[in-house]
């Protein structure tokens, strides 16, 4: 199982019955994983402060609830994650965020600990798979114990790494009615009877995991004396089995006096710890201050084995072969017959400023499009092409894929039209939401459970808003995108071009018969105009661009940019 | 038993995650301890993928040190040089004889087309395998990474039989049969 099979595993055995969530990555199949059990209620939703707000309900409703998202989604659900611990909770309350450090898939590497500690809610961290499962379960008495949410986090390494897991069978939570207290759960009225509460609940918690089981030391050297925790602490058994090791399990709050006692054995210790120093910072507040930890270990990208071998040791990491040989980088690009891949050749064409967003077509601003100027976060397109129109740039476009406008860009569109700002938004309608692998949303027309649901209309929904220009293409058809997004521009209040045509990766679309094109060698003049558009299936082959049969869909937009028509139908060939 | 570490990299989309799942599963019903650590970003095809399984007694980290993989399975010519130098000196690389050229992104050096000989002359032992030609030839490129598999299978201490369940177990059913062939393939490559 991997990490984040078993963390689905250990949530259905204690008894979780609703889990909401929006997809990230590393996160994401958790929640794919608790849609296969037909006792928990699983969805996706809007995004993961609804998700937040969602669960909420549930857990002050008697559930036991899971929600589930990546480190940025806290971002988005930060504010009901302040508040919450006021009140506390009723059923058991996890909030799964899964970190990722060395930035895999995210545009940026926030150590999401220090939410925890701004909350005061307790945060547990798993080392492996199989410790997940067991946590999860730990985590859920937990929060119910001290009626308080908990943070579960976990990170990239953690989630994605596979090993063995044993299992046991669901036990049912049984419903905790809800007594409707004010005084506990309107919390603005209350919030400050509630606040000392608060602090009271964090000194339990406190003394609780001074004697919590997932804390524990394991004897060795009594000259080295290691304090680490999550997936670090499977570099250092790695690289240091001889060493001295306290593996905490729970961050925050830390057990202050096992760990004075811990350190008070060594002359220094090795505080080993992935991203920022939270726990050495922490420790430092104790006053424990013999430790060695970021001084050695990089708080850049993901620790290894090499990493904490190089720390422990103060020896160097072995270098790669790129001295010797052209290792060339490889990014991702656009799969063959994307449908972005004609609205960002269109957008180059153009030469207007272009605000993204986050999903596949990001990778409009990497060559040969170079055709997207900025992003930042989900939903930040259309709000910073409102604020470029303000700055006195004329032609601005946003561009956003469908699940991230309903995640996140809905609100600044609401805004664009109420201040009749005459900027043009790209809402590309690919059906799905591509980029995390293809998880369905309120445009597809299903849900996570796979059930049809109402799909979200959105030329309705958007002019509703009082945007009066709104147009819908076909992306594979450059005249057509082209003349919307010329006419989107012209239009002097905000216009909103929808380029609709499904992922092809999508399963129904591969099952699809499709046509496919070919280089007709002796007609080519080797202009290269083809590999404008930068798609996989074409290559060079004996001196002349060639496309892969088995790659290409027939989207034909080589065949559109070729000025010698060497680029037909296969079948015509 | 001391821990094996066995290295898999590819291009996105060429199946090297599947690749690394069924080695992992094979090893585990093979009653090893085993850990997988995947790198699957994101879900479009083109950048560069890696995963890393090591089994033996006892595993821990999910990564394989630098300098201490036995085996590195490369779908790509260029990925097997991104690789290279978690290989153990006179360690085994398993190379697609296949080329994808990557999207320019600044380095405009030509791709490095005397990768295997560049490989072999750094004490690597190495074995260039015809896959993807073989996948073609079989009906479907993209099990070249099934046939690898099965080269490398040859020298792993994992039984036959082992295999065999792992594809019935893991492999849709309409997709068996050419997976099978692919793996019976691989294992014809290996030169053993
Ligand atoms: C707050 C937040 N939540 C989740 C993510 C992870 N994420 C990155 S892109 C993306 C969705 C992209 O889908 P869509 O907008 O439909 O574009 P596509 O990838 O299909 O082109 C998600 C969920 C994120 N980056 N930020």
């Amino acid at each position: 199982m991997s990490g984040n099979e078993a963390i689905a595993r250990g949530a259905w055995e204690a008894g979780v019955a609703f889990a909401a969530g929006y997809p990230g990555t590393p996160s994401t199949e958790v929640l794919e994983n608790l849609a296969k059990y037909k006792e928990i209620h699983a969805q996706w939703s809007t995004n993961e402060k609804v998700a937040f707000d969602e669960g909420v309900g549930a857990a002050l409703g008697g559930a036991r609830t899971l929600v589930t998202m990546k480190h940025v989604g806290l971002n988005v659900a930060a504010d009901p994650f302040m508040v919450v611990p006021y009140a506390g909770t009723n059923a058991g309350f996890v909030v799964l965020v899964a970190d990722d450090p060395g930035m895999y898939s995210s545009q940026n590497e926030q150590d999401s600990r220090y939410f925890a500690k701004i909350a005061k809610v307790p945060l547990l961290e798993p080392g492996d798979a199989a410790e997940a499962r067991e946590m999860i379960r730990a985590a859920f008495e937990l929060s119910e114990r001290f009626e308080t949410p908990v943070m579960f986090r976990t990170t990239t390494r953690l989630a994605h790494t596979r090993g063995a897991v044993e299992t046991a069978e669901r036990q049912e939570a049984a419903r905790k009615p809800f007594s409707r207290k004010a005084s506990q759960y309107a919390i603005p009225v209350y919030a400050r009877f509630r606040r000392p509460e608060l602090e009271k609940k964090l000194e339990a918690l406190r003394e609780f995991a001074e004697s919590f089981e997932g804390n524990f030391v394991e004897e060795g050297d009594p000259k080295i004396g290691v304090v680490t925790h999550g997936i670090p602490y499977q570099y250092v058994k790695e690289v240091a089995p001889q060493a001295t090791v306290f593996k905490l399990g729970i961050i925050y709050p830390l057990p202050e006096r096992r760990l004075k006692e811990f350190c008070a054995r060594f002359d220094t210790v090795f505080v080993v710890e992935e991203s920022e120093g939270f726990i050495q910072g922490e420790m430092a507040g104790f006053g424990i201050l013999n430790v060695v930890g970021k001084e050695r270990f990089t708080n850049i990208g993901e620790l290894s084995a090499d990493l904490v071998a190089a720390g422990l040791n103060g020896t160097s990491v072995p270098a790669d072969l790129s001295e010797d040989v052209a290792i060339l980088p490889r990014p991702p690009v656009l799969c063959a017959g994307c449908a972005h891949r004609g609205v960002f050749s269109t957008l180059k064409k153009l030469g207007v400023l272009v605000t993204g967003d986050i999903g596949c077509y990001t990778l409009g601003c990497l060559p040969p499009f170079d055709a997207m100027h900025t992003t930042f976060c989900m939903g930040a397109s259309i709000g910073n092409a409102t604020g470029f129109n303000k700055a006195g740039e004329d032609q601005v476009v946003a561009v956003i894929g469908d699940s991230t406008f309903l995640h996140a860009g809905l609100p600044s569109l609401v805004s664009a039209a109420y201040n009749k700002v005459p900027t043009t938004t790209i809402l590309l309608d690919n059906g799905t939401t591509g980029m995390t692998g293809h998880q369905e949303h309120p445009g597809t027309g299903h849900d996570l459970k796979g059930s049809p649901s109402p799909a979200v209309e959105y030329e309705t929904l958007i002019r509703s808003l009082g945007v009066q220009h709104v147009e819908v293409v076909d992306p594979w058809d450059l005249d057509a995108t082209e003349k919307a997004i010329k006419s989107g521009l012209a239009h002097p209040g905000p216009a909103v071009i929808i380029a609709r045509r499904h992922c092809q990766l999508l399963p129904e679309e591969k099952a699809k018969e499709h046509t496919s094109y070919t280089v007709v060698p002796e007609e080519c003049v080797l202009c290269e105009e083809c590999f404008e558009t930068g798609c996989p299936a074409l290559v060079w082959e004996d001196d002349y661009p060639h496309i892969r049969q088995w790659e290409c869909v027939g989207c034909a937009m080589c065949a559109r940019l070729c000025p010698a028509d060497a680029i037909v139908l296969a079948s015509e060939a | 038993m001391p821990v094996t570490n066995v290295l898999i990299a590819g291009v996105g989309g060429q199946g090297a995650v599947l690749a690394s799942e069924l080695l992992a599963l094979a090893a585990m019903a093979a009653g090893k301890d085993v850990k997988q650590g995947e790198f699957h970003g994101v879900a479009q095809r083109g950048g560069a993928v890696f995963s890393h399984v090591r089994f033996g007694d006892r595993v821990h980290a999910p990564m394989a040190r630098r300098g201490d993989v036995d085996f590195l399975l490369a779908l790509e010519k260029l990925e097997a040089l991104r690789y290279a130098h978690f290989v153990k000196p006179g360690g085994t690389v398993i190379v697609n004889d296949h080329k994808v050229e990557p999207i320019r992104v600044g380095d405009q050096r030509p791709y490095p087309d005397d990768a295997i000989e560049f490989l072999k002359g750094k004490g690597f032992n190495v074995l260039a395998v015809q896959a993807t030609e073989k996948a073609v030839e079989l009906g479907n490129h993209r099990t070249a990474n099934v046939v690898l598999l099965g080269t490398l299978a040859e020298s792993l201490d994992i039984p036959l039989e082992v295999w065999e369940a792992t594809l019935r177990e893991r492999i849709p059913e309409r997709l068996l049969s050419l997976n099978q062939r692919a793996f019976a393939a691989g294992r014809g490559l290996s030169g053993a």
